[in-house]
């Protein structure tokens, strides 16, 4: 018997699209949960007040001055032994998030720090509230400043979550590699994989552009 | 009458510095008042207290009888309420050297902003009132333009449109033409006389004397932290009372 690539494809077919459909998943979640805690980080280093700034400031280096794939396994084997018991999905997915929250957090902080001081003194001088300053003038300014560089942290979110393969989350490189241990084509289905891999990536940066674009002021 | 503008034994430091160092000042409605003075001699500081921009250590600024700022309860002097700072800072307008115009925003965005957000206007009521606005420092056909497609004289008539059109009591203008090309001084300046004209109550800190000279009621020399000399431009230009007002106009060009 022998099946060429196409047929074992079509055979592993229910795996791999599982696979697929669990990696974009952890990728959405990490890179949604992230996002949100990332722009409170980045809102606390930029005006959070001394002791808050150098907490959030700690952490954000910290994680930043880990390897992502210690910080899967630290989810996983180290949080149970002090009683949080996390799946493998989950425990992944939480250290995938708090990894792109710090970076995220940098990058607000980077954005929010870019614009000129004159921007708040303006926002004042018209009777702006701090609230509302941030609403109107700086967060928008911020959003359109940090765009290209968090597509590129989503990106990396995507490739990093090939990490929780390690503990056993049956993403799209765990599941192509029990594939390829049953049909030992292993250059075409890990270049499958790596396909796919660059197409949700391919896909991500298009988005991005695409909203730079719908954003972008006119000069 | 309460006058509009009392300043009283204003003192500010940053650090250990003290930058004013008692300036007292009272202003009636109507007064177009310029601030003159060499660099580092706090005129620009004095008009960013006003609107607490700047805050200040000592004394008292009042805009319509109110106490801008701070109140002092039962001996101690304490910051207001930030909401209240900023309600209180929409009795001024300002503008600045650097324009600030909002860079994300049309000419029209920049002026309806305050409007809605602070005065609560419809958006339509906004878009009237920027109309009149911009088209009275004569912008109206870039009234969708955004500030990159516009001159640093064009985006500063922006930012003084956007600045008016809250309706403030008293206008703070902050050497508004010392960022421009030459050639665009003009068409800033002329919006500002024509202000003046209106009856605006102004102070303007200005490096530009003939300026100064034709525009003021009164003439306010700033010098090391304290003013220094005031009075009519004309006394003030062509006989100053002071060893260093008559050194400082020796050194400023008057064209």
């Amino acid at each position: 018997m022998d099946f060429g690539f196409l047929d074992q494809l079509w055979v592993a077919r229910i795996p791999l699209l599982k696979g697929l459909g669990a990696s974009i998943s952890i990728s959405l979640l990490s890179i949604v949960v992230g996002t949100v805690l990332g722009v409170f980080v980045g809102l606390a280093l930029t005006y959070g007040y001394r002791p808050l700034k150098w907490l959030v400031r700690g952490y954000t280096d910290f994680i930043r001055g880990t390897p992502v794939l210690v910080l899967v396994l630290a989810s996983y084997y180290v949080l149970s032994t002090v009683g949080i018991d996390l799946g493998p999905f989950q425990a992944g997915v939480l250290a995938l998030a708090v990894f792109c929250s710090s970076h995220v957090g940098e990058l607000v902080r980077g954005a929010l720090q870019s614009i000129p001081k004159g921007q708040t003194e303006a926002a004042k001088a018209i009777g702006l509230t701090f609230p509302q300053t941030f609403a109107y003038v700086l967060g928008p300014q911020a959003l359109r400043q940090a765009l290209p560089a968090w597509v590129n942290t989503a990106a990396e979110m995507v490739k990093a979550s090939t990490l929780l393969s390690i503990i056993g989350v049956g993403e799209l490189l765990l599941r192509t590699q029990e594939v390829i241990s049953r049909t030992f084509m292993s250059l075409e289905f890990y270049f499958f994989a790596g396909f796919l891999y660059f197409v949700i990536n391919y896909g991500i940066g298009r988005f991005g552009r695409y909203v730079e674009r719908k954003t972008a002021v006119p000069s | 009458m309460t006058n509009l503008l009392e300043i009283r034994d204003l003192h500010k430091r940053y650090g250990t510095v003290e930058v004013l160092k008692g300036v007292d000042c009272s202003m009636r409605q109507g007064e177009v008042i310029s601030i003159i003075g060499s660099s580092g001699s706090g005129k620009t500081t004095m008009l960013r207290c006003i609107n607490m921009l700047e805050e200040f250590q000592g004394g008292t600024i009042s805009i319509d009888g109110q106490e801008i700022g701070y109140q002092t309860v039962g001996g101690v002097r304490r910051r207001k309420p930030e909401r209240e700072i900023a309600r209180q800072r929409a009795l001024t307008g300002m503008a600045f050297q650097q324009f600030n115009l909002f860079p994300h925003m049309s000419a029209a965005g920049n002026v309806m902003l305050g409007l809605v957000k602070v005065k609560k206007m419809s958006r339509e009521e906004a878009r009237a009132v920027a109309e009149k606005w911009l088209d009275r420092v004569g912008l109206l056909s870039r009234i969708d333009h955004y500030p990159g497609q516009l001159s640093g004289g064009q985006q500063q008539r922006v930012a003084i449109a956007r600045a008016i059109a809250m309706n403030p009591k008293l206008m703070l203008f902050d050497e508004v033409t010392s960022a421009l090309d030459p050639e665009l001084v003009n068409e800033v300046l002329q919006v500002i006389k024509a202000l003046a004209d209106d009856g605006m109550s102004m102070l303007i800190v200005t490096h530009e004397m003939r300026f100064a000279y034709e525009v003021s009621s009164r003439v306010i020399f700033m010098n090391q932290g304290r003013i220094g000399e005031e009075g009519n431009p004309r006394e003030m230009f062509l006989k100053p009372k002071t060893e260093r007002l008559a050194e400082f106009l020796k050194t400023s060009t008057f064209n």
